[in-house]
């Protein structure tokens, strides 16, 4: 990738970060670095593409230890669960033998497994040596017939994050555009609807959660063209320029994708969130609001009525277990305000929220929910996050997988918001398995035996008492 | 003695392999007071850590000195020094293991050398010490990796008899036990057992038994390994009455401890079956100089039985089994001995090992191969890591999980396998596997002469009697 196009991407201008004097994502300390690399972001944006082979090109790190570890669900489709790479060896690396080991991968995977299309990722080492990615995808395409795709991906371009974005780069340049999408099946029930097309993008359908939100879609006339990248097909990726309305879901990670699409194709966009039941009400009336229909506003104020009333009949005993509960929550980005809604809705406290990836706006809405004297916590280092957990008196620690054994290794219940976790929280629906997740780790009774030393060695004690 | 049947195709699907970092971080694991750094992207550690995490459901120790493109290719040295010095001035660490990735190999940076200009810069640091080891991603995997860290640890820390005075035997009842990572940290516990029921003392080299075992501390955090084989035992490696080693893979480490320091070696490849435990519990009698403890003579006993109970269903069982070199061996040494016919043996690297396994073909491949090889050759039972799950649903058959890595299983990375206990709960297992699935009862047959009252042709139909026969397979 040439630096300028790495720079613009760094420079992602939608990006709140880069409205301040210092721009870009920030450097990470050697010796002090947590998170992975472009690489890894950018296999997480497109893997949950399910009808798509995506071949990991280079030695073995990069595909060998990290395949079929996300917990992205697929209605069809597994080839994308499957690890592919051309596992370099010191031959290849040393004698360039890398391009044409990885036309033939291309022809392999063509053969056996008859592909929507083939991903192809870079890393490190083959951007260091210099294969040139674009040219042997090209060259395959036109040899096989099926689209081959080039994401520029080596791990050392930065973090994870512009990973994201270099993802949404390739589908830019690559993918979307190259065909129209079909006319919308007609609901029989609903003959004379106007059917509406959006995209969702940053949803990756974690543990199925997709799968919450999709039915609120269907009911209200809007078609998902594609969810970028959550149970996806490649075609569907194709058509995303024919939406209306963009919503980003919960990450800025692929802001440039909503940003282009609007300078392109002029579909306008918005960021919202499923967590909680009040941002999933808000982003069901942005969608009305930006496509100025007034039956769809109509219906959107009535599903929200009806589903609002519902979910909290339902959650209302949950509610009761929960009140008063001190959470500490810890996660980067959006989520660190998205998801201090869902907890206020449940009556937990929230006593700090992760701040590390967020920007000037989201620190504005954490304030605007937790009030002024909102406690931001900037770098969560396992040790700081404990001390503040015992300080602010929290029930629970609510973040990412890479801080769970932190927590109970502390004794500290503890519940899992991030990509790895294994339940859907998203939508109406999504916040009664959050309520249900958040008692089972509360109440559980070994809390208690976890926290009591062994009987003999109060001993002592006991015997002079 | 096994043909070899080399890597024929340009993808590999489903790997079995995992990289030289991940095995060398895993040797590291295995120190006290420890924590590896990987010279690389930030990737290199991510992959490696979220790896061991999903395996051993631990919080895992791991650094990275995040290259980005300009320092990659401009300055890693400078990212390497930076990384060493937050590391050391963070955790102070006991150990650091400094580990080499394929991009830094790539690019040629000269971990050896950096580290001298570390250690002139930084006198303050002397106390803690580190370890470089060359661990390409290009070359090897797992297996290599843990032997080169291993190996390095004996070459940088191990004084040689000249140098310190160090004599074999001076400590006769310490045992110095190599390793390798197809053992388990329960494998470890048994292994440990085992030796001290004849009253020796075993030096773990590393001991993952006492790092990553999986328990509850009682300090609440730990930047660092909380266990293992403390730094300063190296010293004492000479003065041992002898040196086990076991695992093919770290032959050569424990041939270069031998050398240093004239301690006796005693290779063992694995410790799979009766056979291979005879061996081990003779030499520790030898050792120890003691007869061996009635305990163990039971142990032997209940496992013949084992041997007995479960010939009827695992003699001419079909197994399958893709591992790294070490347990691949042990795996088809045990499957052997009780008289299975081994129907795939896949592996990830070439190494010498493999020709002894007693199996007509070895493949160096993938789990694809390994499916291949499984439905071609009719097998009944697999053996491998988590990543098999889906092989065994699309083949229908039992899998039993072993190697690296297990993340669909709680608890399975500390299960025990060797010596005569673990063994017997292998065959166990294998024969409970075989239970209930894929019998192959005799078809029932509806004659034509002699109908049963009760049965309905329109039904089943009346078959002629060569069809009946085709159809079992008579012709």
């Amino acid at each position: 990738m040439k630096p300028s196009d790495l720079a613009a991407l760094v420079d992602e201008p939608a990006c709140s970060h880069n409205l301040k004097s210092k721009s870009g994502c920030a450097r990470p300390k050697p010796g002090a670095a947590a998170g992975g690399c472009a690489f890894d972001g950018a296999q997480i944006a497109l893997l949950p593409i399910a009808d798509v082979a995506h071949i990991v090109h280079g030695p073995i790190s990069c595909a060998g230890n990290g395949w079929d570890n996300r917990g992205a669900r697929s209605t069809g489709p597994t080839l994308y669960k499957l690890g592919l790479t051309t596992d370099l060896s010191e031959q290849d690396v040393i004698m360039g033998r890398g391009e044409k080991r990885l036309f033939h991968a291309i022809k392999q995977v063509i053969d056996s497994h008859a592909p929507a299309a083939v991903f192809v990722y870079s890393t490190c080492v083959t951007a260091l040596i210099g294969d040139d990615l674009e040219a042997v995808c090209k060259a395959a395409a036109q040899r096989w017939g099926v689209p081959i795709i080039p994401i520029d991906s080596a791990g050392f371009f930065g973090s994870k994050n512009l990973g994201n974005r270099i993802a949404g780069e390739a589908m830019l340049k690559y993918v979307i555009g190259g065909r129209e999408p079909e006319p919308p099946p007609v609901d029989p029930a609903r003959p004379e609807l106007r059917v509406h097309d959006i995209n969702l993008i940053g949803e990756y359908n974690i543990a199925g959660e997709l799968w919450h939100t999709l039915p609120l879609f269907d009911e209200l006339g809007l078609r998902v063209l594609c969810s970028l990248s959550g149970d996806a097909r490649f075609q569907e990726i194709q058509t995303m320029h024919r939406a209306e309305v963009n919503m980003v879901v919960c990450s800025r990670a692929m802001l440039n994708v909503a940003r282009k699409l609007k300078e392109r194709y002029g579909a306008s966009w918005f960021e919202g969130s499923f967590y909680g039941i009040r941002d999933v009400s808000a982003a069901l009336r942005d969608f009305a609001r930006l496509l100025d229909d007034p039956d769809l506003h109509a219906r959107t104020e009535a599903l929200i009525a009806r589903e609002e009333a519902r979910i909290d009949a339902e959650l209302a005993p949950w509610r009761e277990r929960l009140r008063g509960k001190r959470a500490l929550l810890y996660t980067g980005g959006v989520k660190s305000w998205s998801i201090v809604a869902a907890l206020q809705d449940l009556g937990l406290k929230v006593v700090a929220t992760g701040t590390k990836k967020s920007t000037e706006e989201d620190k504005e809405r954490i304030r605007e929910l937790m009030g002024e004297d909102a406690q931001m916590i900037d770098d969560g280092n396992p040790r700081g996050l404990l001390d503040l957990a015992r300080d602010t008196q929290a029930d629970i620690l609510i973040a990412g997988g890479r801080n769970m054994y932190t927590a109970i290794k502390a004794r500290l219940p503890f519940l899992d918001v991030n990509q790895e976790r294994e339940h859907g929280y998203a939508g109406y629906q999504g916040m009664v398995t959050l309520a249900r997740q958040l008692v089972r780790a509360l109440e559980n009774p070994v809390w208690d035996a976890v926290r009591h030393p062994a009987p003999w060695t109060t001993l002592p004690e006991a015997a002079h008492g | 003695m096994a043909e070899i049947v080399r890597r024929n195709k340009p993808l590999s699907v489903s790997p079995l392999k995992t990289s030289q970092p991940l095995g060398a971080s895993l040797a590291i694991l295995g120190l006290d007071r420890a924590i590896p750094l990987l010279h690389g992207a930030q990737g290199c550690a991510a992959f490696a850590k979220v790896f061991f995490v999903r395996h051993f459901r631990e919080p895992i120790p791991l650094q990275t000195t995040a290259l980005d493109q300009i320092s990659s290719i401009m300055n890693p040295d400078d990212s390497l020094l930076e990384g060493l010095v937050t590391v050391c001035e963070k955790h102070r660490p006991a150990a650091v293991g400094l580990l080499t990735t394929g991009l830094t190999e790539t690019q040629g940076t000269d971990i050896h050398r950096v580290l001298k200009i570390f250690c002139e810069r930084h006198p303050e640091f002397r106390a803690i010490r580190i370890v470089p080891v060359n661990t390409p991603d290009f070359s090897g995997g797992l297996e290599s990796g843990f032997a080169a860290a291993v190996q390095a640890m004996i070459e940088h820390w191990t004084p040689s008899v000249t140098a310190s005075g160090v004599q074999p035997g001076h400590r006769p009842r310490q045992i110095n036990v190599l390793c390798g990572p197809s053992l388990t940290p329960g494998d470890l516990e048994a292994l440990k057992e085992l030796i001290e029921s004849f009253d020796l003392h075993p030096l773990l080299l590393p001991d993952l038994s006492d790092s990553l075992d999986g328990h509850l501390a009682i300090d609440e955090f730990s930047p660092l390994t909380t266990g293992g084989t403390p730094v300063a035992a190296f010293a004492t490696l000479g003065d041992a009455a002898a040196t086990l080693v076991i695992g093919a893979s770290l032959y050569p480490a424990a041939e270069r401890l031998a050398q240093r320091t004239g301690t006796p070696l005693h290779r063992f490849d694995h410790l799979w079956g009766l056979e291979a435990n005879d061996r081990l519990i003779m030499t520790l009698a030898g050792i120890a100089g003691c007869p061996v403890p009635a305990r163990l003579e039971r142990q032997r006993a209940q496992l013949q039985d084992a041997m007995l109970d479960t010939h009827f269903l695992l003699g001419q069982a079909r197994l399958a089994i893709a591992a790294d070199a070490d347990l691949l061996h042990a795996a088809c040494a045990l499957g052997i001995e009780i008289g299975a016919e081994i129907v795939a043996a896949v592996t990830s690297c070439r190494t010498a090992v493999l020709e002894r396994i007693p199996v007509a073909q070895v493949h160096i491949g993938d789990l694809e191969d390994l499916e291949q090889l499984a439905r071609r050759n009719e097998a009944e039972l697999l053996l491998g890591n988590s990543h098999m799950a889906d092989v065994a649903q699309r083949l229908t058959l039992p899998l039993l999980r072993m190697g690296f890595p297990l993340y669909d299983q709680i608890g399975a990375y500390r299960r025990t396998w060797i010596g005569y206990r673990g063994s017997r709960q292998t065959l166990f297992d294998l024969a409970n596997g075989l239970l209930g699935a894929h019998q192959q009862p005799v078809t029932p047959y509806h004659s034509l002469y002699s109908p049963k009252p009760d049965h309905r042709p329109e039904e089943h139909g009346y078959e002629t009697a060569t069809a009946s026969m085709d159809r079992h397979g008579w012709h």
